[in-house]
């Protein structure tokens, strides 16, 4: 049964997400709203992949992945960006980081199912 | 004499009759080979027809075999195509389900508050998530100017977006029509630099009643066209956001009078004591 954690500041993207995140058999989807509330989540719930947005506000995406990669217990935690950034520098960006897929906004669902279930099945 | 005579003549008859016999044997003899031989003939083709009878019992097990083959050939290649179908079926309803999700979620949050900068955000980020705007502002209609004034803005400053006349421009014609406008330019993703010139203009509308506009500009950079779900989006946006809109800006009206209202009667149950 895979725990899921949403980071996403935008409460219309959260839910959406967490939407198609529910239709993933046994999936269990954990909500944050920056990066700082998904820290806290990170060390009261066991996390399996987190999907997580870029612009947020207290704590950026990319600053989140940087400290989850740091981390001995999380680093080895799939992290799929998702972000209005579509540029390809801000692609390499993130994955430089060590965000292990990055998904530009307005994303594709069947697609994000299919991203996600590929790293759970891992 | 006449003895020797009988007994040569009986020799004869004797001799006579002992050919007869040797020509008789010789004739059973003769008989009895030929009757051999047509045994072995019949013999052979009696043979020969069993396996002939065998060869087509043969050949006929292989045709009904390889009918049946060929009958499940058909059957196989049918089931095939019917997967197919259903595959495309599958994904069809798959594409439909996500697509009713998205407008699930945005009427969701479009109805989930009054507060109406909360309602305005939230128009704001389906714009820019389920769409993928770049660059847009929602205008809204002041009845008393019978203008069209800028109230929220992403990608550039509200201040650069200019208030618009009913009726006047793209965007004031697509608010006094109440149909929406796409441009030409939409496919290729040029997007527009001039605020009189929206790629796309949506008219917020209550039943015939226009209330405001989305105005956009431009387009992010990874989104290359709409699919069918960003037209069942705007029209979603048209209604509900309108609605939303007009109910979230009335019960703030509505509250800043109660309040004024309350302050009022407040004042007036105070005076009496002074």
């Amino acid at each position: 049964m895979p725990n899921i954690l949403v980071v996403e500041d935008s409460p219309t993207m959260r839910q959406l997400i967490s939407f198609a995140m529910k239709r993933i058999a046994g999936s269990k989807v954990i909500e944050a709203t920056d990066g700082v509330d998904a820290l806290k989540k990170l060390s009261s719930e066991k996390i399996d992949l987190i999907l997580c947005d870029i612009n947020m506000p207290v704590m950026d995406g990319l600053k989140l992945v940087s400290l989850v990669r740091g981390s001995p217990g999380y680093k080895d935690i799939p992290i799929i960006m998702i972000t209005a950034e579509g540029a390809e520098e801000d692609r390499k960006r993130a994955l430089a980081i060590g965000a292990n897929a990055y998904l530009p906004k307005p994303i594709q669902t069947q697609e994000l199912i299919k991203l996600v279930n590929g790293y759970i099945s891992k | 004499m006449e003895r020797e005579t009988s007994i040569g003549k009986k020799a004869d008859e004797f001799l006579q009759m002992f050919r007869k016999g040797e020509e008789f044997t010789q004739e059973l003899l003769k008989e009895n080979e030929r009757l051999r031989f047509k045994l072995a003939q019949l013999e052979d083709a009696v043979e020969r027809s069993g396996d002939e009878a065998k060869v087509r019992l043969y050949e006929e097990r292989i045709k009904v075999t390889e009918d049946e083959l060929n009958s499940l050939k058909e059957r196989f290649r049918q089931v095939e195509e019917e997967n197919k179908d259903f595959a495309a079926k599958y994904v069809e309803v798959e594409d439909e389900n996500n697509n009713l999700a998205n407008l699930y979620v945005a009427s969701y949050q479009l109805h989930s508050t009054l507060d109406f900068n909360e309602v305005l955000r939230i128009v704001l980020e389906i714009v820019i998530n389920l769409i993928g705007a770049e660059k847009f502002a929602v205008l809204l209609m002041e009845e008393k100017t019978n203008e069209l004034i800028p109230v929220g803005a992403e990608g550039l400053a509200i201040s650069d977006v200019p208030k618009v006349r009913f009726g006047e421009g793209i965007i004031g014609t697509a608010a006094r029509e109440g149909e929406s406008y796409f441009s030409e330019n939409i496919h290729n993703n040029k997007g527009s630099n001039s605020m009189e010139n929206p790629i796309v203009c949506i008219p917020l509308k209550i039943k015939e009643h226009v209330i405001g506009v989305i105005a956009i500009y431009s387009l992010l950079i990874q989104k290359k066209k709409f699919s069918n779900v960003d037209y069942e989006l705007f029209n979603l946006l048209a209604g509900h956001a309108a609605t939303a809109i007009f109910s979230s800006r009335l019960y703030t009206q509505s509250e800043r009078k109660l309040t004024t209202i309350q302050s009022f009667l407040d004042m007036l149950k105070e005076k009496p004591r002074r």
